[in-house]
């Protein structure tokens, strides 16, 4: 169709609009937002006689490149690091995909107008290609890549591992509690418009680099989908930003939706595009630079300050400390070291890191050898099973963490841990605003409002409280991390595929239980949790003992 | 002059070897290349399976934490209680999961009944735009067909009125269902085949909807004196359509029961309402009146309809009417539903009845219109396993 028809075409299908005459329509999920109904622009403009067949075509170019990395043997070229990495990022990805589908209704209910609706509606079909297309790709990569294993179980695997549930709040949080938080604010406004350009587009690149074409093909054709819906979240708030009493709970919800994706998203993506790389060109951005190009400068600056003229309160404590924690405190090197540090409870295999890696970290994040570099060389000391335990289990200068109850990833940055009675329950969080999060923000009052529809954090928030008391081989057997020879581990700390110098069960079977953090916390009495909480905070960095020197 | 050449900074590909069959080692045979998480439902796992099972968790399988976020009043998730049918298995109960309890992952897979659809459509990324891609691409060419071959010029003036004050608003009801029940349950479902099925039919609508309305558009290009905006007249005010209207709204309404909303469109309005316009008035009164292009466009609608959305309808309802637990909770709740919901229909038809007088040309009679769609409808509960309402001969 051509610009002119489809402008026309576009103007045509206003006329679709419904006004209920005899019956509205049944409201399921409820707001504590209001919207007063006026006539507003469909943000897409989108006719579905041009949409599906652009579609088919973009459809065509990935299966197209598909095939053609086949035949063009393109997993002679992968790197392992990075494909096992995917193992992880394949499993968790198609399900907020789908929940986006499944929150469009959401919005539906909750925005009275219909013009926008079309183009929620259209974001919903595109969420189901995304589903699909990610979950067809990871079953490419199980088919064709040396390893398969982690990749033919990730359903299974993903709900778990112990930091599967983690990634698993990039999809329920977009479909739970209250409507525009959840679809709205916490999905197309920070997770989508933010966090996709490091998902979507720095992430296939760092691909690319390592040899695998196919993550940038189906990811960027993903990605072209996302402007749209960006443009979706953009009318939406500009809709809720035009009612003052919406300006409260628009400031609430940015804050923690802001804070939550850059605890989830940097903490994964960053370990992804960090530590899965065998790109050391000292010129190749490091994830801060990403992160400062991609989030602060296009998102943060181009996008929320020219909100701030329409009464939009935005975190700018948050995002500097969001900043601050990246470069300053270590966050995606401390994440990276615990996945490392608990590789025997993941499904993928975790390569070490080697001189050339050193070189690279010290040279973009000056100081990350006297942090991290002896850790990792322990990490790589430990690797093969000779007669020493998994390095969780060794003394390596490395104090387990606590997990957070907010976000999930544990508290690594040790001197941000904070501790509160929350629901009877003693809690731990990484940071003050994942207190708020817990203990403020997701409540039925809200600073002395009532907002009976904002959701819950529920459910076994802390994974090792499952696994309290246990021994790490009926753990690993009851996740089903097992290779099809019913010993070896489907997790190992390197890559080499030597059965030899694969990890078993019988290693397992060796080491000390598992212990909750959590179920710990909450036998302690008052001054001994008062003594812990201290010695925590003066832990760190690189997990190291209160008191430890390096 | 002199020229320093710099090196580009690339990455410098290197042979890995890491394709399938490289080395031997556990898990490196064949059988470790599928998803061995979930029993596919014919002997071999499909490709509609691979990318749609399990994607959308439930704790009766893998979720050892179970569901993080929870709304206000308590629910998570996806609830098996979002409608009243169930299938069977529902009522034994979650596992329950604390400290030192293990993840306890499902037994038996599936855990209960809801797991067993499969959408026999079978659609995902590629089906979904490849075929609506090829019917937008064969409406365009076939409606672009009759304006080269000034097709329009043979309508009688009668026709044109039809079309474009009758035809054109069934593009309301195809736009409400696809926004208001089937999008709008594309969140209720049990199980991604479920929810993903609801969303590829919501598609379809919308689709339609915006098909008639293109249409709609270029006749008011090419017949001089169409009034485009006729339609919006007649769903507004014309008896004729407010019964209809009355019933598509009523389905929007229906309080939390996604089966029933679906149950109610697919098996009984589309039937007794849809077809009955549209196959059995519209396809039927246009090639006498000189029409051939609009069963064209009206035909694409109601192929999507009869051969996937009622497909998949049938197979969600007829394991549910064959549950080996709750067969006759589930037949006896649909029986109501068809009490309810039959009579709102017929009485919409008979308001429609009007419009089978106004072609110049006659369709068959409305009343023996009506018997086919009744016909139509009785084999389709049959199919189901469910009897056909006494308020059906009413």
């Amino acid at each position: 169709m051509s610009r002119q028809s489809l402008a026309k075409a576009h103007q045509k299908i206003q006329e679709l609009s419904w006004e209920p005459q005899y019956h509205e329509p049944y409201m399921k999920y409820g707001t504590d937002y209001t919207f007063k109904k006026a006539a507003k622009k469909d943000p897409l403009k989108q006719v579905l006689r041009s949409y599906f067949p652009m579609e088919e075509e973009k459809d065509s170019r990935v299966y197209g490149a598909s095939d053609g990395a086949i035949r063009g043997n393109m997993f002679r070229q992968v790197q392992e690091r990075w494909l096992e990495w995917q193992k992880l990022f394949l499993s968790i990805i198609p399900l907020p995909e789908i929940s986006a589908a499944r929150s469009m209704p959401m919005l539906f209910q909750a925005v009275p107008n219909p013009e926008l609706h079309n183009g929620q509606a259209i974001q919903m079909i595109d969420e189901v290609r995304h589903s699909t297309i990610q979950q067809n790709l990871k079953r490419l990569y199980m088919n064709n890549y040396i390893d398969p294993a982690g990749f033919n179980n990730t359903l299974r695997n993903f709900h778990s591992d112990y930091c599967g549930t983690i990634g698993r709040q990039f999809a329920e949080g977009f479909i739970t509690g209250d409507a525009i938080t959840a679809a709205s604010i916490y999905l197309t406004i920070v997770a989508e418009t933010a966090f996709t350009n490091t998902l979507f587009v720095a992430m296939p690149g760092e691909a690319a680099a390592n040899g695998d074409y196919l993550l940038p093909t189906v990811f960027h054709s993903v990605q072209s989908d996302e402007s749209r819906h960006i443009s979706n979240g953009y009318a939406t708030l500009l809709m809720a930003l035009s009612d003052e009493d919406n300006r409260q709970l628009l400031e609430r919800d940015l804050r923690y939706a802001w804070w939550n994706n850059h605890r989830v998203v940097d903490a994964a993506i960053g370990t992804f595009i960090e530590y899965g790389t065998k790109d050391r060109r000292k010129d190749r951005e490091s994830y801060a630079e990403m992160w400062r190009r991609w989030i602060y400068d296009d998102y943060y600056r181009a996008y929320l300050l020219p909100l701030e003229k329409y009464g939009l309160v935005i975190p700018h404590d948050l995002i500097e400390e969001s900043w601050n924690q990246i470069w300053n405190k270590g966050y995606v090197h401390e994440v990276a070291q615990f996945f490392a540090t608990g590789w025997v409870a993941n499904y993928w295999r975790i390569d070490g890191m080697t001189d050339e890696d050193f070189e690279w970290f010290e040279y973009k994040y000056p100081g990350w050898y006297d942090r991290y570099g002896k850790w990792w060389e322990n990490y790589n000391r430990l690797s093969r099973p000779n007669g020493h335990h998994a390095i969780v289990a060794e003394d390596v200068d490395y104090v387990y963490p606590h997990r957070c109850w907010t976000c999930m990833v544990p508290c690594l940055v040790r001197e941000d841990m904070v501790v509160d009675k929350v629901d009877g329950q003693w809690r731990t969080y990484c940071h003050e605003a994942c207190r708020w999060t817990d203990a403020v923000a997701f409540r039925p009052t809200y600073e002395g409002r009532d907002t009976p529809n904002m959701g819950k954090l529920v459910g076994h928030r802390e994974w090792e409280t499952l696994y309290h008391g246990w021994n790490w081989a009926d753990v690993i057997q009851d996740m089903g991390f097992v290779r099809d020879d019913g010993k070896t581990l489907t997790a190992q700390p390197h890559l080499d595929l030597d059965p030899k110098k694969m990890w078993t069960l019988d290693h397992m079977r060796r080491m000390p239980h598992v212990a909750s953090p959590n179920v710990i916390l909450n036998e302690m009495s008052d001054s001994e949790r008062e003594a812990f909480v201290a010695d925590y905070n003066a832990q760190g960095p690189a997990g190291r003992p209160a008191g430890a020197t390096s | 002059m002199t020229s320093t050449e710099t090196e580009r900074s690339v990455p410098k590909p290197q042979f890995t070897d890491a394709e399938a069959g490289a080395k031997e080692f556990p898990d490196s045979g064949p059988s470790a290349r599928r998803y061995n998480y979930y029993k596919p439902a014919k002997r071999k796992q499909t490709h509609y399976e691979d990318v749609t099972v399990e994607v959308q968790p439930d704790p009766r399988h893998y979720l050892s934490q179970g569901w993080i976020y929870g709304f206000a009043d308590g629910s998570s998730g996806y609830p098996l209680t979002w409608t009243k049918l169930k299938a069977w298995g529902v009522d034994n109960p979650e596992p329950e999961r604390g400290p030192g309890s293990g993840g306890k992952p499902v037994q038996d897979w599936p855990a209960h009944g809801w797991h067993e659809f499969r959408d026999p459509n079978e659609e995902w990324d590629l089906t979904i735009f490849r075929n609506n891609a090829n019917v937008e691409r064969q409406i365009t060419a076939n409606v672009e067909n009759a304006r080269n071959a000034k097709a329009f010029d043979q309508w009688n003036p009668n026709w044109v009125r039809f079309v474009e004050r009758h035809v054109s608003t069934w593009m309301h009801i195809e736009h409400i269902f696809g926004l208001y029940v089937f999008a709008a349950c594309n969140r209720s479902g049990p199980t991604n085949m479920h929810n993903t099925a609801m969303a590829v039919n919501s598609a379809h609508k919308i689709r339609f909807a915006q098909d008639i309305a293109l249409y709609n558009l270029t006749l008011s290009e090419e017949i001089e004196g169409f009034d485009g905006t006729a339609h919006v007249d007649a769903w507004n005010n014309d008896p004729e359509w407010q019964g209809v209207r009355k019933v598509c709204e009523a389905l929007t309404a229906i309080e939390d029961d996604w089966a029933e909303t679906i149950f109610a469109t697919n098996i009984v309005f589309e039937p007794l309402l849809g077809e009955l316009f549209r196959s059995n008035l519209v396809q039927q009164a246009a090639p006498g009146n000189g029409d051939y292009v609009t069963p064209t466009v009206m035909g694409a609608g109601e192929y999507d309809y009869s051969q996937r959305d009622l497909r998949w309808s049938q197979a969600c309802f007829g394991l549910l009417t064959q549950d080996k637990e709750f067969a006759d909770h589930n037949k006896a709740l649909m029986q109501g539903w068809l009490s309810k919901w039959v009579p709102q229909c017929l009485e919409a038809a008979r308001q429609m009845q009007p419009l089978w007088s106004q072609p110049d040309n006659k369709p068959p009679r409305f009343e023996d219109s009506l018997d086919r769609a009744k016909n139509r409808f009785a084999g389709i509960l049959g199919d189901l396993g469910l009897d056909v309402p006494k308020e059906l001969s009413q």
